[in-house]
């Protein structure tokens, strides 16, 4: 169903750095959790739509004006890392 | 036992202050929480700010609002500007919000008192507030056993009259089962009639936010203060709100109750079924024509539910990276790293099982045998509750198979735990509204949850019926022994 590999790949996707025993563990649960919602595979949905919301409410739009943003300084206090008023995060691109 | 008429008709006519009302509230809350762990934190500068306000506009002679006095709780993952807002999550400990989400606003400007943050399962992943990063919730009714979840802090502060009134949030059953396990009212109202705007996001097209309290009226009351169309969320429904209180009605003459036949299956436990089937003849005899209904989906609700669950909240949780709040791993020189180490430190074991599951369901190759497929088996679950709803006006059930179980019973095994939610989420995926209110109890005395579903935007009925079968028990007057001492006052 799901393998170790997989398992490693899809970490890396969701940007998880599992530790070993995590991979072991989720490698067995992920696939018992596969297995029960298999079922859904012997359901038969031929020509019925996706529901992609609860309730139905389409283009939602407003008018594009521009507004001040009342607490920049309360957004950036909660920055891990901050230069004036940037975020500061590691090196991006190798040297 | 206060509510929320009796609090507010006291604080208009003077016979106590809003600030020595919410005082009250905070010493019980701070003195009963020592064994309950309902709340993560208490806010006493905000709840007595708003008291001194409700107090000043009485003084002035004018109306302080629909909740004026009113001690609520708000679980933790809501926003409220400067207030730490944790989702009990270690990735967002230090988390103190910009914004204030559009649910407390409302409830402060109607003369709420919001007297603390309540816990929950981590990021509202959870059906017994276990996975809370800041230790669990006990039941008030039994301190061995768990509150339910993800909204567990909630239920157990309303249960343990440490608040009023509280605010949950409803994915898959988070209000309605810890509102069974822990002997309270929970409603989870349709999808869009309460603005998400603030609420921290778990799985979009699923969350709703909604009231625990320990009457069917109150919770009308709070649903009132916090429904109705807010621009900035663009799932509000923009409908006009009706009066709540002109639904409560005594009797149920000429109300059609459908019963699901598919919920009084293998699983349920005896002690639960006997008091379901007990309420539904209450019912019967307030003038309710009682019928069997099928829904042969919603049996596969629960796989459903998992994959869209988990795919919505692979995409919603990717912003915890370290960049911009939150925790941050500091030894890493380079960005990638960085993320994956943040997330591994931040995340608890539901947290990051449920980004796996979600990711693997949305990634190239699977995305439409696991994704795709889960919403087309949602569009026929919810056409069960459409051809359900054409011929009764509230369909009723458990609201969970079991009363509150034992801590560490489920733990090691995720399928079991997510099996607490079987009645709870066929609901979610259609939209549609639902509440648990107390029905009986146990041989063990644990509370026993009657859950009572109507149709979109159909909360009126739903009130009436849960009204009326409120108003012919006694069920909903007992409260914890814990709690005892507050019923006196």
């Amino acid at each position: 169903m799901i393998d170790r590999e997989q398992v490693k790949k899809v970490a890396f996707l969701a940007r998880l750095e599992l530790t070993e025993e995590e991979q072991e563990m989720f490698t067995r649960q992920l696939g018992s959790i596969l297995d029960y919602i298999a079922e859904l595979q012997r359901v038969e949905t031929e020509g019925v739509p996706p529901t992609t919301r609860a309730i139905e409410v389409n283009n939602v739009v407003r008018p594009d004006e521009l507004v001040v943003c009342e607490n920049r300084e309360g957004i950036l206090e909660n920055a891990p890392d901050r230069a004036e008023d940037f975020f500061k995060v590691p090196r991006i691109i190798e040297d | 036992m206060t509510s929320i008429g009796q609090l507010r008709s006291q604080v208009a006519s003077k016979e106590r202050s809003a600030v020595e009302v919410a005082r009250q509230y905070l010493e019980r809350a701070e003195r009963l929480d020592t064994e309950v762990h309902a709340f993560l934190r208490l806010t006493p500068e905000r709840a007595l700010a708003a008291a001194e306000a409700v107090d000043a506009k009485i003084a002035r002679g004018e109306d302080a609002g629909l909740l004026a006095g009113v001690p609520i709780a708000v679980k933790d993952n809501l926003c409220m500007v400067g207030i730490p807002t944790t989702c009990a999550s270690k990735i967002l400990e230090n988390y103190r919000p910009p914004y204030e989400s559009t649910a407390t606003r409302r409830l402060e400007e109607r003369g709420a008192l919001i007297i603390g943050k309540t816990n929950l399962d981590e990021f509202a992943m959870g059906s017994s507030t276990e996975n809370s990063a800041f230790g669990p919730t006990r039941n008030p009714w039994d301190l061995s056993r768990v509150p339910g979840g993800s909204s567990g802090g909630s239920a157990a502060a309303v249960a343990a009259c440490e608040a009023v009134a509280s605010l949950g949030s409803d994915t898959g059953g988070s209000i309605r089962q810890p509102a069974s396990f822990c002997g309270v009212v929970g409603l989870k109202p349709t999808y869009g009639l309460v603005s998400r705007y603030g609420l921290v996001a778990f799985a979009s097209s699923l969350d709703q936010i909604g009231p625990f309290t320990r009457s069917v009226e109150d919770a009308a009351l709070v649903l009132q203060a916090i429904a109705g169309h807010d621009p900035l969320d663009s799932t509000s429904l923009a409908v006009n709100v009706p009066d709540y209180r002109q639904a409560l009605v005594s009797d149920l003459k000429g109300v059609k109750v459908g019963f699901i036949k598919e919920f009084f299956a293998e699983g349920l436990d005896p002690d639960v079924a006997d008091a379901v089937f007990e309420a539904i003849e209450v019912m019967r005899d307030l003038g309710a024509q009682i019928q069997e209904v099928s829904c042969p989906r919603f049996a596969r609700g629960l796989s459903t539910y998992y994959i869209i669950a988990t795919s919505e909240a692979s995409a919603n949780l990717a912003r915890y990276d370290g960049v911009k709040y939150g925790l941050r791993d500091r030894e890493a020189d380079a960005l990638v790293p960085m993320y994956g180490r943040t997330r591994e430190a931040g995340f608890g074991s539901e947290v990051k099982r449920r980004i796996m599951l979600g990711t693997y369901a949305l990634s190239a190759g699977y995305y439409d045998a696991y994704y795709l497929k889960a919403q087309k088996v949602r569009t026929l679950i919810k056409q069960d509750y459409l051809d359900a709803f054409a011929k009764v006006d509230v369909l009723v059930g458990p609201t969970a198979p079991t009363t509150a179980f034992a801590f560490g019973d489920k733990v090691s095994d995720p399928l079991s735990m997510y099996l607490s939610d079987i009645y709870t989420i066929p609901l979610n995926l259609a939209g549609v509204a639902g509440a648990s209110i107390p029905c009986g109890f146990d041989a063990r005395g644990l509370p026993i949850g009657f859950q009572i579903m109507a149709n979109a935007l159909e909360e009126g009925k739903l009130l009436r019926a849960a009204y009326a079968y409120e108003q012919a028990t006694e069920w909903h007057k007992r409260a914890p022994a814990l709690a005892a001492e507050a019923l006196t006052r």
